[in-house]
């Protein structure tokens, strides 16, 4: 579902800070589980203080890239480096990289202080600074009231509360996230987008966040690191990935999108009678046009000098969302395209559609077809 | 949803039968406590408190009591320390030979009782396959007697017993916690042996309990060991209650001392359980 | 969550200890199974002379053999009477609510968690009462009353995981209970019942305490062995113990593969009975 505001981070984009420091390089790695290889050759770079987002399906590898990270499974090959600690070497309780569990895992038998205050325990700090930094973070997390309680009695988006707090409360320098929110209903899991996403950049970490949920991805993250069946499809941010797609996967996987099979001669594309300028060399390719790129065709736009591509087609299904209207459009040769317009009146028969050029984004095809 | 015939066809006879052949008995054996026995063996239902007077008068009773209890003790302590790593060694760092290993602590547990205290005995003895391995090797030149009947044999036995009996509902305990919670602590800071003891142990503490009210409850009352390989100085209270039923013919007196031990048991099963409740999180 | 185990470091000592404790648990077994093959007979080290002696023995002792019968007898016996009962309790107990269920929950648990001389003392008390001549009968009256619990735990443990639907489907479609009964819950109660009939088969195989107390003039097995034991030991014991090991072995891995084909993990009876006893 397409929403017309713009996501959060976009409205960031602007003040991100010029020169990304690296926190995080991953080098090269392989993981592969008896004869399944999970991921092959991943090389990922995570500045300091940025939301990263790995988004991908199941069986895409993302979970187990966040593992690697966090030290619960060692790379079959390449490296993992911390600034100049070699990371992938140590073990988990070595690594300053802390974790927030799909499930939580909080700790049964401890209540939701001692849960909190549990890295501090085991460092044996001492006692008037545990609490201090254990109230802290729970206020960070609007739980102070829970401290007593125990855990089983807290409800789910609570006990995701409390393993925040007590993973953050260790001032990592790495916050790992996997797939926090997909156990919460939807209303709950939109306000702790928001809630996430203040709270990370309030705190200053780095947060690395697994998710299936593009959505998710676009709305709360600076990066997104596209993963599929092993690899990594596009690394950029949500703006570059949505507007310049890289690959088919990463064009259709996130947002709708037109994929069209083109001809490319003498630097013209060629499609079902459309034709635009590429810089494509020739041969067969494959471009992607988003369905509100797609408009209907005005006069107005043929003296403006842009390149523009027209259409004629015939109206096929036509749904009316409120805001937007989604268009199930059909040329004469047979191409079939989704347009997205702004809501008016229904529309029907036949009409004349226009895109401009620079809307068609050459991708490459990494699926097998 | 269920009729009333169905209710009363399902739950009477079962219900009819534990009352009669359990209940019954169980309070028959009580009240029995309270008769006498004249001379000439007769019982009489003469309702009098003399036999748990007795008990308290006669110091012997008391002193094989208290010896039942260290070794019941001892039993149980040793059978924690020898199942409880076991029992971790199997749920966490078996990988994939963990079935074959649980398979393995069990078995023996399914072979009888008194074919494997009787293979104590044939360890034991002064002409056993210990003693003559010793001196086979040198490391002794005579048989130790000591082996064999005494409270030692019987101690021996009886771990052997019940180690299995502690492993199981440790093991199950063990494996009731989520991996990701040895992960979260990992990730915590915490190291393997730290993790072992602020998650793992306290998280298994109903499964120690459960073992080790068990062990220590049936050791308590075991009359067979003792029997076999305890000698007269191994001799534990549920042996004085064998004798009272048979040549030393008192059953008055022996259902007094089994009435003791049977209230002794209720009241630590309920202890237990309560202190279980407390312990148990997941 | 951890997809094969826990990946950190195993402590070399903790191998050593399970290696060791495993060893004590098998050699009592081990040095029985070798001197039954022993021509010196019980005891002596090392063990010299293999023969099948003592085997060839044991398959001439008829007496022994007799002893065998009747614990056959006795064990199918209390397997019947156990599961008769154990059943309905089960059902009553996870369908039917009655005054007095918890007490009888626990009612039924006791002989297992009694020391057997009580329950067997009891039962003696009970059938002196009513005037009963010990006999096989005697016994298996304590086996099958004191082994309820067993089938009563495996039963309701099986009623627990089944699905409630399919019965509620049955009455929908024009069955009556009893209709019901027997065309859908006790079809899928199959793998409970037969777990608890291997399980109280060979508990009442080797039961003692309980026998004990109410024996007449037939022997079962294990009294047959005790009584000879108290006479002196002979390597025929060993032969005997070795094949009540193998048969025993067979039992415990049939059950094994029958409870995990029934999608339980690796619990116990004891754990279960606990988890009931709270």
């Amino acid at each position: 579902m397409r929403t017309t505001s713009i996501p959060a981070s976009q409205i960031g984009d602007a003040e991100k800070p010029s020169a990304p420091v690296e926190l995080l390089s991953v080098r090269s790695v392989a993981k592969q589980f008896g004869s399944n290889m999970v991921l092959r050759d991943i090389s990922l770079n995570i500045a300091d203080g940025e939301f990263l987002s790995i988004l991908g399906e199941s069986g895409s590898g993302k979970t187990t890239l966040l593992r690697l990270i966090a030290g619960f499974e060692r790379p079959d090959s390449g490296e993992i480096w911390m600034g100049a600690e070699r990371l992938d070497r140590l073990p988990p309780y070595k690594r300053r990289v802390n974790t927030v569990f799909q499930n939580y895992a909080l700790f049964p038998h401890l209540s939701v202080f001692e849960n909190v205050a549990y890295s501090m325990r085991v460092k044996k700090t001492p006692k008037n600074e545990v609490s201090a930094r254990v109230e802290q973070a729970l206020a960070m997390v609007k739980m102070t009231v829970f401290a007593q309680a125990s855990p089983s009695r807290i409800s789910g988006g609570q006990q995701q509360r409390v393993a925040l707090a007590r993973a953050l409360v260790n001032r990592p320098r790495l916050l790992l996230l996997d797939e926090p929110l997909s156990a919460l209903d939807a209303n709950l899991r939109r306000q702790m987008q928001l809630e996430l996403k203040a709270l990370q950049r309030e705190v200053g970490v780095a947060f690395v966040f697994v998710t299936h949920d593009q959505e998710e991805a676009m709305i709360m993250s600076d990066r997104i690191a596209l993963l599929r069946a092993g690899m990594l499809e596009q690394v950029a941010t949500p703006r570059e990935i949505y507007t310049r797609p890289a690959t088919t996967y990463a064009a259709q996987f996130i947002g709708q999108t037109n994929l069209l099979q083109v001809e490319v001669k003498n630097h013209i594309a060629e499609c079902a009678g459309m034709r635009w300028a590429t810089s494509e060399p020739d041969g067969p390719a494959t471009f992607s046009v988003r369905p509100e790129c797609i408009v209907p065709a005005s006069s107005a736009t043929l003296t403006t000098g842009v390149d523009v591509v027209r259409f004629h087609a015939r109206m096929l299904t036509e749904v009316f969302q409120g805001a937007m209207q989604l268009l199930q459009v059909e040329t004469a040769s047979g191409l079939r395209m989704i347009v997205k317009t702004a809501g008016g009146k229904a529309r029907s028969g036949e009409m004349d559609f226009e895109f401009s050029a620079a809307d068609a984004v050459s991708v490459r095809n990494t699926q097998r077809t | 949803m269920f009729s009333r015939a169905y209710k009363l066809v399902v739950a009477l006879p079962p219900i009819a039968w534990v009352v009669l052949f359990l209940l019954t008995p169980y309070v028959l054996l009580f009240a029995y406590s309270f008769w006498a026995v004249t001379p000439a063996q007769q019982i009489v239902h003469s309702w009098n408190v003399q036999n748990y007077a007795e008990l308290l008068r006669v110091p012997v009773y008391l002193h094989v009591l208290l010896r039942s209890v260290r070794i019941a003790g001892s039993v149980t302590l040793l059978a924690l320390l020898l199942g409880y790593p076991l029992a971790y060694y199997v749920s966490f760092h078996a990988g994939n030979r963990k079935e074959l290993l649980y398979q393995l602590v069990i078995i023996p547990l399914w072979v009888s009782y008194l074919v494997r205290a009787y293979a104590w005995k044939t360890i034991l003895g002064s002409e056993g396959v210990l003693n003559t391995l010793l001196q086979y090797l040198h490391v002794t030149r005579h048989p130790q007697e000591y082996l064999l009947y005494s409270p030692f044999a019987v101690m021996l036995t009886l771990v052997h017993i019940y180690t299995p009996f502690v492993f199981l509902p440790i093991y199950a305990a063990l494996e009731h916690i989520p991996r990701g919670l040895v992960e979260a602590s990992h990730d915590l800071g915490a190291s393997p042996m730290q993790t072992f003891w602020r998650v793992i142990v306290p998280l298994s503490i109903p499964g120690m309990i459960a073992g080790a009210t068990f062990s220590f409850v049936l050791s308590l009352g075991d009359f067979l060991a003792p029997l076999l390989v305890g000698g007269p100085s191994g001799i534990m209270i549920s042996n004085i209650v064998v004798s009272l039923f048979g040549t030393a013919y008192n059953w008055p007196l022996g259902a007094a001392i089994s009435a003791c031990m049977m209230a002794l048991v209720l009241a630590l099963l309920f202890a237990t359980e309560r202190l279980e409740k407390k312990w148990r999180f997941t | 969550m951890s997809r094969n185990g826990v990946a950190h470091e195993r402590p070399a000592w903790l191998t050593v200890h399970a290696v060791a404790v495993l060893g004590f648990l098998y050699l009592p077994i081990v040095v029985l199974i070798v001197y039954s093959f022993n021509g010196g007979g019980v005891g002596g080290f090392p063990p010299r002379d293999l023969t099948l002696n003592w085997y060839q023995q044991l398959a001439q002792d008829s007496a022994l053999w007799d002893s065998v019968l009747n614990s056959l007898i006795v064990a199918l016996a209390a397997m019947a009477i156990s599961i008769g009962l154990g059943l309905p309790a089960a059902l009553a107990l996870d369908r039917v609510s009655f005054p007095g269920k918890a007490l009888f929950r626990r009612l039924v648990l006791l002989p297992l968690i009694l020391p057997g001389i009580i329950t067997g003392l009891s039962l003696l008390m009970l059938v002196v009462l009513i005037g009963l001549k010990l006999s096989l009968t005697t016994i298996i009256l304590g086996h099958g009353t004191a082994l309820i619990s067993v089938a009563t735990t495996e039963i309701f443990a099986g009623l627990q995981k089944a699905d409630r639907a399919q019965e509620e489907v049955s009455l929908d479609l024009g069955a009556n209970y009893w209709q019901t009964f027997w065309r859908v819950t006790l079809p899928n109660l199959k793998l409970p019942i037969v777990g608890a009939a291997l399980l109280i088969f060979t508990l009442s195989m080797d039961e003692i305490a309980v026998s004990f107390f109410l024996i007449g003039r037939d022997n079962t097995l294990p009294l047959e062995i005790w009584s000879r034991l108290r006479r002196g030991m002979t390597p025929e014991i060993n032969a005997v113990s070795t094949i009540i090991f193998v048969f025993s072995l067979t039992m415990i891995v049939l059950w094994y593969r029958l409870r995990t084909r029934g999608g339980e993990e690796t619990a116990d009876i004891v754990a279960t009975a606990r988890e009931e006893m709270v």
